[in-house]
C-alpha cells in the first residue's frame, strides 16, 4: 500500500516539515528536508524510531547528576531504560563523561554523565 | 494550666498576647494554621485609617481613633514598617463634594487631626497622577500604611520573647467548662486555661457558640486585590487613595504599601463559605474598571500577583466585644478598621479580663521595646552589613534576587519568634518570593534552608502547612518509579 | 574602590562567551560575576540535548554546552566570582555586588557587559482566577526541582503555555513517572519549536490544546484540578467549552522576560518590545562602554545564537577599551509590517551586520523586505514565519557605508 506521512524532523532546532512517501513500511522518498540528516531521520522514524535519552542518576551522596545516552535508543524502550537508570546508583565522585551504565539494555548505548562541576 | 488562652493568632490575638505578656501570667496563643497572620490579617488593605469614616459613637470609631493614635509607637517599639503616607478621598461630582464635607465633619467629631478639604488644584499639587476626572478630595495627613505581617509577627514574637507560648495547627473543635477552667479541644489535643480570649476572626462566632454564646454571627466578605511591580510605584502614587463613598458602596482603594508596591482593591462580595479564597475574573475586571478612575495609566501588565482576603463581618454592623461566658472574652466581627484598631483592642482586652476577675501584676523586666527581633539587615549601611557578613557569611549569600533577601535573613526568620515554618511564612517575614519573579528562582533554595533549619526531609517542607507540600519525594528510589 | 577594565555581569552562556571573546581580543583585566554557586547559568538545569549543533556541529546537553565555555574560562585564567550577586550598577559604571566572603564590594569598571539572562513570566502576571494552593510552578522552577535537586514537584500535571521549557518539562516529568494530562496554549499556534512538540508531546501522546487557557485553579492546600476553556479570536474564554481536569500540579510556561532591573537602574534606554536595552550592532547600550548580550537583551531560541551575540559584545568591549574607531554611520533599524522587533535597533558603524528579528504572528509565503525609503536592499521569500522562531537578515558593510545615515525598515510583504 502506498501512502504519504508528514512529520517534523527533530534532528536539529530547524524542525523541517518532512513529507515521506511510503510503501508499507518502506520509504520511497523524502521531501522538505534541508539536509541529508532529514532523510536518515525519516527512514529511521518510519522503520525503527530512536531517541536520545536524557535524565538523571542518583549518586551515593544522595544527589542527582545529569546523564544522557551517548547514542539514540529505540523509542519503545524509553521507559524500560528509565527503570534501569533509576535503579542505578553512581559513585559520588563521577564527573562529566564518565560512563555509569554501559550497553544499556543491550541497545549499544552507554549512559554518560553530562553534569559539570568546575 | 494557662491563665489565659488566646484563640487566633491574627493581629488582634497577637497584640492581645503582647499586652498580656507584660503581666505575670501564663499565656498561650492557639491557631489552626501553621503560622501567625493567615486569616483576615494576612490579606487586607494594610492601611491605618485616620478615623473619619466610622460613625461617631460606635466601637469602630472609638477603637479606630485610639488605635490610629497608638499605631506609630507600637510599630516603632516592635520594629514594624509604618509609613504615614497620608490618604486622599477623591471626589468627582458635586454630590461627592457634599459627602466629603460630611466626612470631614464626622472626622472632626471623631477627633481626627489635620483634615483638609481640597479643590482639584490642591489634589493635583499633592498627587499629580490623579485622573482628569478628579475635582476635589478630603485629605487626611494622619492616614498611614503598615505591614500587617510585620505587626502580627513582631507582636506575637515580642509576646513569646516574654514567655507566651504559641501553639500552631490547633483547630479548636469544642470547649468544655470545668469548675476552674475552660478545656479547649482540637481532636485529642487539649489546652486548659482559666480565661479565654476569642480572637478567631471569621470563626469567632463558632468559638463563642462553643460556650453557649450565639448572640451574633460572622460572615465572610470577599475582597480581591492586585499588586503591581514596584518599578511602577513612582508613576502611580505614594498615598492611599479612596473614592468618595456612595450608596452603592465604598469602592476600592489604590494605595502604596510598606513593601513599596502599589496595591489595588478590595472588591466587596458577600459570601457564605468561610474558606473560599478564590480570586475571580469578575473581581479582576471590577478592580481594573474602578481603579482607572483614580490614577492615570495603571500598567495592568505589571500585576505581579492577585489575592483574596475575607473580612470577618459581624451581624451587628459594629465590632462585637463582650464576655461570651464568665472569663471568656470575645472579639467578634473585627472587620475594617480592625487592623488600625488592634493596638487599642489589645489594651481594652486587658481591661476586660481584669473586670472578669483576672489578677494583673506587672512584670518588672517587661519593656514595650522588642530587642529580640531579627536584625533589619536591609536597612543597614554598607559598613554595618559588612560587619554582619564577616560574622555570619550567610548574610552575604543573596537568595531572593528580586527583593534582595539573603540566606542570613531567611535563617533569622525561621529562628526568631514566632519562627517561619513554611515557604509562605518565610515570604511574609522576609519578602523573599514576594517580588516580580514570585519565587521562581528562590523557592527551591528556601525549601532547602527550611529543611535544614527544621531538621525535616526536603519533601516535607510545605508552602503553608497542612497538605500544601511542594515536592512528592525523590525522583530516584521513590515509589512512583515502580 | 577596586578597578577592573571589564566586568561581565552573569556567568551563564552569554557571560562566559563574552568573557572568552574579550579575553581573546586582548582584555586581560576582566572579571565575571555570577550569582549562582557555579558558572553555567540556566544551562546547568537544561539537561536535555539539542544545544551546540550550530556552534560546535554536534548535539550537546545544556551542562555539556556550558562546560565547553567554563573550561575555556578556566584555561584562559579569566577571573570569576560565583555566589556573587550584583545589586546595582550606576551610570558611571560603578558596580555594587555582594557575596559571603568579600561582603559588599564596589567595583569601578571601564566597560561592562550585561549578561543576566531572563526569567519566566510568573503566575501573578497571568491573573488566573481561583485559589492559591501549593503545586503551581513555572516550568523552570519544576526543572530545577527535578534536574538539580532530584525531587518530583508533581504527579498529575497540566501545563499552561507551550513555550519550549514547558514542552521539555512535559517529557521530563513523563519520563520520571508523572502523568502530563494536557498542554494548553492560549494562542492558535505554539511558541515552542516544532521538534519539541514532536519529541516531547507527540512521542508521549500528550495533547496540545491550542486556543485554550486555564480559567480557574482549584484546591485549598495543594492543587486538586484546573478548569480549562477554549478561547475565541479575542482570546476570551468561551464559557460553554469549560472542562475540569483533575491534577495536582500546574506548570506555567508562558514566556520569558529579560531580567533588566540592573539595566534600568543604570538609566539605560530600554526597548519596550524586547524588554531589553536598545543597542547598536556591537550590542553597546545607550551608555558608552556598557554592552548587553544574550537573553537579557532579547529572548533567543537557541543558546548557540546567545554565544554568537555574546562574542560580538565581547569583541566590541575589547575595541572600546582599546579605543578602536571604525567608520561611523547613523542608521536606525525599524520593524514594520508584521515584524515585532529587531536587534540591533541602530547601526553606528559600517560593518557586516546580522539583524535578528521576530514576527508578530504566524505567516506563510511572505517576503522579508529590507528597505531604505523606497530603495529595496534585500528581498527574500520565506515559506513560514512564526513568533517562536527568530529570523535574520544580513546587511553588508558596503550597503551601510553607502547609506551613512537614515532609517532601514524590515518588514513582511506579499
Amino acid at each position: 500500500m502506498e501512502n504519504k506521512r508528514e512529520m517534523t524532523c527533530i534532528i536539529c532546532p530547524r524542525g523541517c516539515t518532512l513529507t515521506v512517501e511510503l510503501e508499507d513500511k518502506k520509504v520511497l522518498g523524502v521531501k522538505g528536508n534541508a539536509c541529508k540528516r532529514g532523510t536518515d531521520y525519516a527512514v529511521a522514524e518510519c522503520t525503527a524510531p530512536t531517541r536520545t535519552l536524557t535524565t538523571t542518576v542518583m549518586t551515593e551522596s544522595g544527589e542527582v547528576v545529569a546523564v544522557k545516552s551517548n547514542k539514540a535508543v529505540p523509542k519503545e524502550l524509553l521507559f524500560d531504560c528509565m527503570k534501569e537508570i533509576n535503579a542505578c546508583v553512581a559513585p559520588a565522585t563521577v564527573k562529566q563523561g564518565d560512563v555509569v551504565i554501559s550497553n544499556l539494555l543491550g541497545t549499544g548505548a552507554d549512559i554518560v554523565v553530562t553534569s559539570y562541576v568546575e | 494550666m494557662f491563665d489565659v488562652c488566646i484563640v487566633g493568632a491574627g493581629v488582634v490575638g497577637a497584640l492581645c498576647a503582647r499586652a498580656l505578656s507584660a503581666y505575670q501570667l501564663n499565656v498561650c496563643v492557639l491557631d489552626r494554621a501553621n503560622d501567625v497572620c493567615t486569616g483576615a490579617s494576612r490579606a487586607n488593605s494594610a492601611i491605618v485609617h485616620a478615623g473619619f469614616d466610622a460613625k461617631p459613637g460606635t466601637l469602630k470609631a472609638r477603637f479606630n481613633v485610639r488605635g490610629s493614635e497608638m499605631m506609630e509607637q507600637v510599630c516603632k517599639d516592635l520594629g514594624v514598617k509604618y509609613v504615614r503616607n497620608g490618604s486622599l478621598v477623591l471626589g468627582y461630582t458635586d454630590e461627592d463634594k457634599a459627602t466629603l464635607s460630611d466626612l470631614y465633619e464626622r472626622g472632626v467629631k471623631n477627633g481626627v487631626r489635620d483634615l483638609a478639604l481640597l479643590d482639584r488644584e490642591g489634589v493635583v499639587a499633592l498627587e499629580p497622577h490623579v485622573t482628569e476626572e478628579v475635582t476635589c478630595a478630603l485629605y487626611a495627613p494622619t492616614g498611614a500604611i503598615v505591614s500587617p505581617f510585620g505587626l502580627c509577627d513582631a507582636g506575637l514574637g515580642h509576646a513569646m520573647d516574654n514567655g507566651v507560648e504559641f501553639i500552631r495547627n490547633f483547630e479548636v473543635d469544642r470547649i468544655e467548662c470545668e469548675d476552674d477552667a475552660y478545656v479547649l479541644y482540637a481532636g485529642e489535643q487539649t489546652v486548659r486555661a482559666k480565661y479565654v480570649v476569642n480572637c478567631a476572626g471569621l470563626y469567632s462566632d463558632k468559638i463563642a457558640a462553643m460556650v453557649g454564646d450565639d448572640s451574633f454571627t460572622v460572615h465572610p466578605r470577599r475582597g480581591e486585590y492586585m499588586v503591581l511591580d514596584k518599578a511602577f510605584t513612582p508613576s502611580l502614587t505614594n498615598f492611599t487613595l479612596f473614592s468618595t463613598p456612595t450608596p452603592k458602596g465604598k469602592g476600592i482603594l489604590v494605595t502604596a504599601t510598606t513593601g513599596g508596591n502599589v496595591m489595588l482593591g478590595p472588591t466587596a462580595e458577600e459570601l457564605t463559605d468561610k474558606e473560599d479564597l478564590d480570586t475571580t475574573a469578575a473581581g479582576t475586571a471590577s478592580i481594573r474598571a474602578q481603579s482607572a478612575r483614580y490614577v492615570q495609566n495603571i500598567p495592568f501588565n505589571a500585576v505581579i500577583t492577585s489575592f483574596t482576603g475575607l473580612r470577618a463581618v459581624g451581624s451587628t454592623g459594629d465590632f462585637i466585644i463582650h464576655a461570651s461566658a464568665p472569663g471568656f472574652i470575645t472579639f467578634g466581627g473585627i472587620e475594617s478598621p480592625g487592623l488600625t484598631s488592634a493596638p487599642a483592642l489589645a489594651e481594652y482586652c486587658v481591661e476586660l479580663l481584669a473586670t472578669e476577675g483576672l489578677a494583673l501584676e506587672k512584670k518588672n523586666d517587661w519593656s514595650p521595646v522588642r530587642t529580640k527581633g531579627a536584625i533589619k539587615f536591609n536597612k543597614m549601611t554598607d559598613e554595618q552589613k559588612n560587619e554582619i557578613i564577616k560574622d555570619n557569611p550567610a548574610y552575604g549569600n543573596m537568595v531572593c534576587r528580586c527583593e534582595g533577601v539573603s540566606e542570613g535573613e531567611i535563617v533569622a526568620a525561621i529562628r526568631t519568634n514566632p519562627g517561619a515554618r513554611d515557604v509562605d511564612g518565610v515570604k511574609r517575614r522576609t519578602r523573599s518570593g514576594m517580588g516580580r519573579c514570585q519565587g521562581g528562582f528562590c523557592s527551591s533554595i528556601i525549601v532547602e534552608i527550611l529543611s535544614r533549619e527544621m531538621g525535616i526531609p526536603y519533601e516535607q517542607v510545605t508552602k503553608s502547612g497542612g497538605a500544601s507540600i511542594i515536592n512528592y519525594g525523590r525522583t530516584k528510589g521513590g515509589e512512583h518509579n515502580d | 574602590m577596586t578597578k577592573v577594565s571589564l566586568v561581565i555581569v552573569g556567568g551563564g552562556p552569554a557571560g562566559m562567551s563574552a568573557a572568552v571573546a574579550a579575553y581573546k581580543a586582548g582584555v586581560t583585566d576582566l572579571l565575571i560575576l555570577e550569582r549562582e554557586a557555579h558558572l553555567g547559568g540556566i544551562l546547568r538545569q537544561c539537561i536535555h540535548n539539542g544545544f551546540g549543533l550550530h556552534k560546535f556541529g554536534e548535539e550537546l546537553t545544556g551542562p555539556e554546552y556550558a562546560a565547553r565555555y567554563a573550561e575555556q574560562v578556566k584555561e584562559l585564567g579569566i577571573p570569576y566570582k560565583v555566589g556573587t550577586m550584583v545589586t546595582g550598577i550606576t551610570e558611571d559604571k560603578v558596580i555594587t555586588a555582594v557575596n559571603p566572603t568579600d561582603g559588599i564590594m564596589h567595583i569601578q569598571a571601564e566597560a561592562i557587559i550585561l549578561a543576566m539572562g531572563c526569567r519566566e513570566r510568573p503566575k501573578g502576571a497571568l491573573n488566573i482566577a481561583g485559589a492559591r494552593p501549593s503545586g503551581i510552578y513555572t516550568a523552570g522552577t519544576a526543572q530545577k526541582y527535578v534536574n538539580i535537586k532530584g525531587y518530583m514537584p508533581g504527579k498529575e500535571v497540566v501545563i499552561l503555555g507551550s513555550g519550549d521549557i514547558g514542552l521539555i518539562m512535559a517529557r521530563r516529568m513523563t519520563l520520571e513517572g508523572a502523568k502530563v494530562k494536557a498542554v494548553c496554549e492560549l494562542m492558535p499556534y505554539s511558541g515552542g519549536l516544532a521538534r519539541n512538540i514532536e519529541q516531547c508531546l507527540n512521542d508521549f501522546g500528550i495533547p496540545l490544546m491550542l486556543s485554550h487557557t486555564v480559567v480557574q485553579i482549584h484546591g485549598k492546600d495543594r492543587v486538586t484540578g484546573v478548569t480549562i476553556a477554549k478561547v475565541d479570536e479575542r482570546r476570551n474564554p468561551i464559557k460553554e467549552t469549560e472542562q475540569y481536569i483533575a491534577c495536582d500540579t500546574l506548570l506555567l510556561s508562558c514566556g520569558l522576560l529579560p531580567e533588566n532591573e540592573l539595566t534600568k537602574g543604570a538609566g539605560i534606554t530600554m526597548d519596550r518590545i524586547t524588554g531589553g536595552a536598545v543597542t547598536d550592532q556591537s550590542r553597546q547600550t545607550s551608555i558608552p562602554g556598557v554592552f548587553a548580550c544574550g537573553n537579557v537583551l532579547h529572548v533567543h531560541d537557541l543558546v548557540d545564537y546567545v554565544s554568537e551575540e555574546a562574542e560580538i559584545a565581547g569583541c566590541a568591549a575589547a575595541d572600546y577599551l582599546a579605543n578602536k574607531q571604525s567608520e561611523r554611520v547613523d542608521i536606525t533599524v525599524q520593524p514594520v509590517g508584521g515584524v515585532r522587533y529587531t536587534v540591533p535597533q541602530k547601526i553606528t558603524s559600517a560593518q557586516d551586520t546580522t539583524v535578528y528579528f521576530r514576527v508578530a504572528d504566524v505567516f506563510r509565503d511572505k517576503r522579508v523586505v529590507v528597505k531604505c525609503g523606497d530603495r529595496v536592499i534585500s528581498n527574500k521569500k520565506k515559506i513560514k514565519l512564526a513568533p517562536g522562531e527568530m529570523e535574520t537578515v544580513k546587511l553588508t558593510a558596503q550597503v551601510l557605508a553607502e547609506l551613512a545615515e537614515g532609517t532601514i525598515t524590515i518588514g513582511l510583504e506579499e
